[in-house]
C-alpha cells in the first residue's frame, strides 16, 4: 500500500480566496493511499516546508502532491524539502491550483471543484512516479558572447576577469556596436567614444578574450555546459594576420560612392574600407558588393599599394567550431524603419533624419565633423523639431506596441546640446509624455527646459510639408493650449522605435531560446531571473531582451557575467533525469523520433534481436543520450508504435492523469 | 456606461478607452480651424460619457470624413468614425437631415467620391 501525502497551500488569499483549500484538502484526504492531507497559509515558507518534511518522516509517505501555484515557480523548492526529508525528489508532483485554478476562476464552487480535480489528476500521476536520479555532466570553461556592442563588450570583460576564456562573435567587422555611433552619453554629457573605446581595446587586449569580428552564428548544439558551436568567418578578402590597419587601401580605392553606414548613408565611404578610426579589431574589409576586382576582375589597386600584401581577393568563408559551457545572446537593436509613416515625409526630404542619424551629425568624427548642417543643402538649421514616439507605443499594426524607453532622454540630450552650441536656434520638442524615470534623469530633462530654452509641446505631429524654399511645414496640435501649430522647421528629428536585431529570432530558433511576440529574447522570469532564458545555458545581455539605456544595458551585462561565471565554476552540472528513451523491441526504426528530436539526442543503430523461433535478426532501433536531451517529449508524441517513453512523464502517467479527470 | 455613450460605441466600433491622448488626430485635421470641439475630444468626451455637448455642437457638421485621423491614430481609435456616430445620432431624429436628395445632382460632380456623397446628406446646411 503506498503513502502519499497532500499538501494544499493557501497562498495567502491568492488561492484561498477563490478555492475552497480546506475542501479541498479533506476531500483529497479520503482518496485511496492518501494518509495525510494538510492545507497551510504558505506551503513554500519555512514552516510550510517542515510541515512535509515531517508528514514524509511521521507517515513515511512515499510520494507527495502539492497544490499550490505552478511547479515553474515552486516545483524546486519542494523537490528540495523532499530531498532532505530522506524522499526522492522526483516522488514530488505540484498540482497547480493558482495560475491554472484560482487565478482565473472567478465562482468559488467552480473552482474548489477543479482544484479537487487537478489534485486528484496529481495523486493518479504520484502513484505511477518511480525515484529517478539525475545524472551529471561536465562544464566547458568557455563562454560565448554573440553581440559585441556595450553589452557584449561588458558581459566578455567580467567573464574574462574571472578567469575564463570568452570568445566574442559580432556580424560587423568591428566590435563597438550602436554606442560608438553616438555622440555624447546621458544624463552626464560624456563623450561615447571616451568611455567606450577604451573598453574595446581592452577586449582586444585581454587575453582571455577572442574576438571574431564580421562573423556569424551557423549552428548551435549540446545542451548546457557543453555546446558546440558553428562560427561563420565572413570572407573580408583581408588577411587578418598581416593589415596593420594603416589605411592606405581605404584612401587609394577608386570605388567612392558606397553609402557609409557607420554614419547611416549621410555620406560615402570606399569599397575597401575600415568603419572608423578607433574600430576593434582595426583591420580593413573588402565590400564584395561594390568591389571591381571582385566584380569583374579590373582593379586590384588596393592589393598594389598595400606594403605587407594583406590583400587576398581570393579569400572564402570560413568556419570555425568551438566547444562552450554558456552561452550569451547580446544581440542588441536597430531603429525601426520610419518611412512607413508617410506624414513624416522621411522619404521625402534629406533634413527629416532619426535620431540616430543627428547623433551622426553632430558628432566630431560625423560626415560634418561635428558641426551640425542641414543635409539637404549645409546650412545651419535656425529651427529644430524634434518628434517624439514614432512607430512607439502603438496597436501592433501601426507599429511597436511598447515604449522604446531611451528616446525621453535623448531627445532632452540633443535639445540641451544643440541649444548650448547654437543658441540662436530655437528647439521644439512634441511629446505625448516625458517619461525620464532613473537617477538623476527627471532632472536632467527638467534642465533642458529650465536653462536652456528648449520649447516642450505637450501634443503630437499629423503632418510635415516640405516646401518649396526648402523649410519644413510641420502641424501638430498642442494640447493644452487646444490649438493646431504650424511650426517653419528647417530639420526635424524623429525619435523612431527600437526593434530587437533581425538576426535575434533566428538565433534563438538555433538556441532554443524564447522570445515574445516583438521578438525579444525572453526571461526565465520577469523579475527573479531577468538575464537567463528559459533554455540552460543561455544568458542575455543588453537590449535583445528589452528596451534600455546604456546604464541599464550594462548592469544588465555584468549581472549576466555574474551568472555565467557562477556556471562556469561548476565542475559537474546535475541534469535533468526526466528524459526519453525508448523500448527496443517496439521501435520500428522509422526515425520520426529523431527528425523531430531539437536537440539531436537521437541516433539510430543496428542490433541484433533473438526471435522466438530461435533465430536472430537485425533490427534498426532508436536511442537516446541523456545527457543531451532536455526531456521536451516532442518523440514521445512523433513514436508511431509507442516505443518512445519520458520518465517522470511516462504514457501511462499522462493517461493516469486523464483519467483521473475524468472519472 | 451612460445610454449615449453606448450607442456612440456600438455604432462606431471605436474603442474609446484605448486613446493614449496624443493628440495626433488633432494635429492632422484638416478642418481643426472650424471646430469647436477637435478630433481628440471627441474620443475624449464620449469616453468620459459627455456626449451631448457634442451633439448640440456644429462640430459633428464639420469633420470631412477624410479619414486622415483614422489613418494615423497610433492606438487604432479611429476618431473620425466617433465623429460620424454622434453625427448619426443627430440626423436620425426627426427632420434633421440637412440636404434632400432631390437637391443633391445640382451640388455634385464626377469627381465626387460616393462616399462624400453619402455624408454630405447628412451634413451641410447651404
Amino acid at each position: 500500500m503506498r503513502k502519499i501525502g497532500v499538501f494544499v497551500c493557501h497562498c495567502g488569499t491568492n488561492i484561498a480566496a477563490t478555492v475552497d483549500v480546506k475542501a479541498v484538502a479533506e476531500t483529497l484526504g479520503r482518496e485511496p493511499s492518501v494518509v495525510v492531507s494538510e492545507d497551510y497559509p504558505y506551503m513554500c515558507s519555512e514552516s510550510g516546508q517542515n510541515l512535509i518534511k515531517d508528514s514524509i518522516r511521521d507517515y513515511g509517505l512515499d510520494g507527495i502532491v502539492i497544490c499550490s501555484c505552478s511547479p515553474r515557480m515552486h516545483e524546486n523548492t519542494f523537490r528540495k524539502a523532499a530531498a532532505s526529508a530522506g524522499l526522492n525528489p522526483y516522488m514530488v508532483e505540484i498540482a497547480n491550483i493558482r495560475e491554472q485554478c484560482s487565478w482565473i476562476h472567478k465562482d468559488k464552487a467552480e473552482a474548489t471543484e477543479k482544484a479537487i480535480l487537478l489534485g486528484k489528476a496529481a495523486i493518479a500521476k504520484v502513484l505511477l512516479n518511480t525515484p529517478l536520479i539525475a545524472g551529471e555532466s561536465g562544464v566547458v570553461k568557455r563562454a560565448l558572447v554573440i553581440g559585441g556592442g556595450i553589452a557584449g563588450i561588458q558581459t566578455a570583460l567580467d567573464i574574462a576577469e574571472a578567469g575564463f576564456p570568452v570568445d566574442i562573435v559580432e556580424q560587423k567587422p568591428t566590435i563597438g556596436g550602436k554606442m560608438a555611433q553616438l555622440d555624447k552619453t546621458f544624463p552626464t554629457l560624456d563623450c561615447s567614444a571616451c568611455i567606450l573605446t577604451p573598453k574595446m581595446v581592452d577586449c582586444a587586449q585581454n587575453e582571455n578574450i577572442k574576438i571574431y569580428s564580421y562573423s556569424e552564428i551557423e549552428s548551435v548544439s549540446g545542451f548546457v555546459g557543453n555546446f558546440t558551436v558553428k562560427i561563420r568567418r565572413k570572407a573580408r578578402y583581408v588577411d587578418e594576420t598581416k593589415c596593420t590597419g594603416c589605411g592606405l587601401c581605404t584612401e587609394k580605392c577608386p570605388v567612392k560612392k558606397v553609402p557609409n553606414e557607420f554614419n547611416l548613408g549621410l555620406d560615402n565611404r570606399r569599397a575597401v574600407y575600415i568603419p572608423f578610426a578607433q574600430a576593434v579589431p582595426k583591420i580593413a574589409a573588402i565590400d564584395a558588393d561594390y568591389c571591381n576586382m571582385l566584380k569583374n576582375g579590373k582593379c586590384g589597386l588596393c592589393s598594389k599599394v598595400c606594403t605587407v600584401g594583406a590583400i587576398d581577393y581570393k579569400q572564402e568563408d570560413t568556419f570555425v567550431e568551438e566547444r562552450y559551457g554558456a552561452i550569451v545572446a547580446a544581440t542588441g537593436y536597430e531603429i525601426a524603419d520610419v518611412s512607413r509613416y508617410g506624414e513624416y515625409a522621411y522619404n521625402q526630404s534629406k533634413d527629416v533624419v532619426t535620431s540616430l542619424e543627428l547623433e551622426r551629425l553632430m558628432n566630431a568624427a560625423g560626415p560634418t565633423g561635428g558641426t551640425l548642417l542641414r543635409p539637404s543643402d549645409g546650412k545651419h538649421p535656425h529651427t529644430i523639431v524634434f518628434v517624439q514616439c514614432v512607430g512607439s507605443r502603438c496597436t501592433p499594426d501601426k507599429g511597436k506596441p511598447y515604449c522604446s524607453k531611451i528616446c525621453c532622454m535623448y531627445t532632452a540630450k540633443h535639445a540641451m546640446l544643440i541649444r548650448e552650441k547654437y543658441p540662436d536656434t530655437e528647439v521644439y520638442v512634441f511629446y505625448i509624455d516625458v517619461r525620464t524615470p532613473g537617477k538623476n534623469f527627471d532632472e536632467f530633462w527638467r534642465r533642458a527646459v529650465e536653462e536652456f530654452g528648449v520649447h516642450y509641446i505637450k501634443g503630437a505631429v499629423g503632418k510635415i510639408s516640405p516646401r518649396p524654399d526648402g523649410t519644413l511645414d510641420v502641424q501638430g496640435s498642442d494640447l493644452l493650449m487646444d490649438e493646431q501649430l504650424h511650426i517653419s522647421a528647417d530639420l526635424v528629428v524623429l525619435a523612431a522605435a527600437i526593434e530587437p536585431s533581425k538576426t535575434a529570432r533566428s538565433l534563438a530558433t538555433m538556441l532554443t531560446a524564447s522570445m515574445d511576440t516583438n521578438d525579444f529574447f525572453t526571461e526565465a522570469h520577469p523579475k527573479l531571473r531577468p538575464v537567463e532564458s528559459p533554455t540552460a545555458g543561455i544568458f542575455l545581455s543588453g537590449v535583445c531582451q528589452g528596451p534600455k539605456d546604456i546604464p541599464e544595458t550594462v548592469a544588465q551585462a555584468s549581472a549576466c557575467a555574474a551568472k555565467v561565471i557562477g556556471l562556469l565554476s561548476k565542475d559537474k552540472l546535475k541534469g535533468n533525469p526526466c528524459v526519453a528513451h525508448s523500448d527496443e523491441m517496439m521501435c520500428n526504426g522509422c526515425s520520426n523520433c529523431a527528425n523531430v528530436c531539437p536537440y539531436g539526442a537521437i541516433t539510430y543503430s543496428d542490433k541484433e534481436f533473438r526471435m522466438p523461433d530461435r533465430t536472430t535478426k537485425t533490427r534498426r532501433v532508436a536511442w537516446v543520450n541523456p545527457a543531451v536531451c532536455q526531456g521536451c517529449g516532442a518523440c514521445t508524441v512523433a513514436c508511431p508504435s509507442g516505443a518512445m517513453d519520458l520518465l517522470g512523464f511516462s504514457n501511462s502517467q499522462i493517461m493516469a492523469e486523464v483519467d483521473a479527470l475524468c472519472r | 456606461m451612460n445610454d449615449l455613450k453606448d450607442r456612440v460605441v456600438r455604432m462606431s466600433g471605436s474603442r474609446v478607452e484605448r486613446c493614449m491622448r496624443c493628440g495626433k488626430c488633432s494635429a492632422t485635421c484638416p478642418s481643426y480651424e472650424d471646430m469647436e470641439y477637435h478630433p481628440h475630444e471627441f474620443v475624449y468626451l464620449v469616453e468620459r460619457g459627455d456626449v451631448e455637448k457634442l451633439l448640440a455642437s456644429e462640430s459633428i457638421y464639420k469633420c470631412l470624413t477624410c479619414f486622415a485621423c483614422v489613418e494615423r491614430c497610433p492606438r487604432g481609435v479611429e476618431p473620425a468614425k466617433v465623429v460620424e456616430a454622434v453625427r448619426l445620432i443627430a440626423v436620425r431624429e426627426q427632420g434633421k437631415n440637412r440636404l434632400k436628395p432631390d437637391d443633391l445632382p445640382a451640388l455634385t460632380d464626377a469627381d465626387l467620391p460616393g462616399q462624400a456623397l453619402a455624408t454630405a446628406l447628412r451634413k451641410y446646411a447651404k
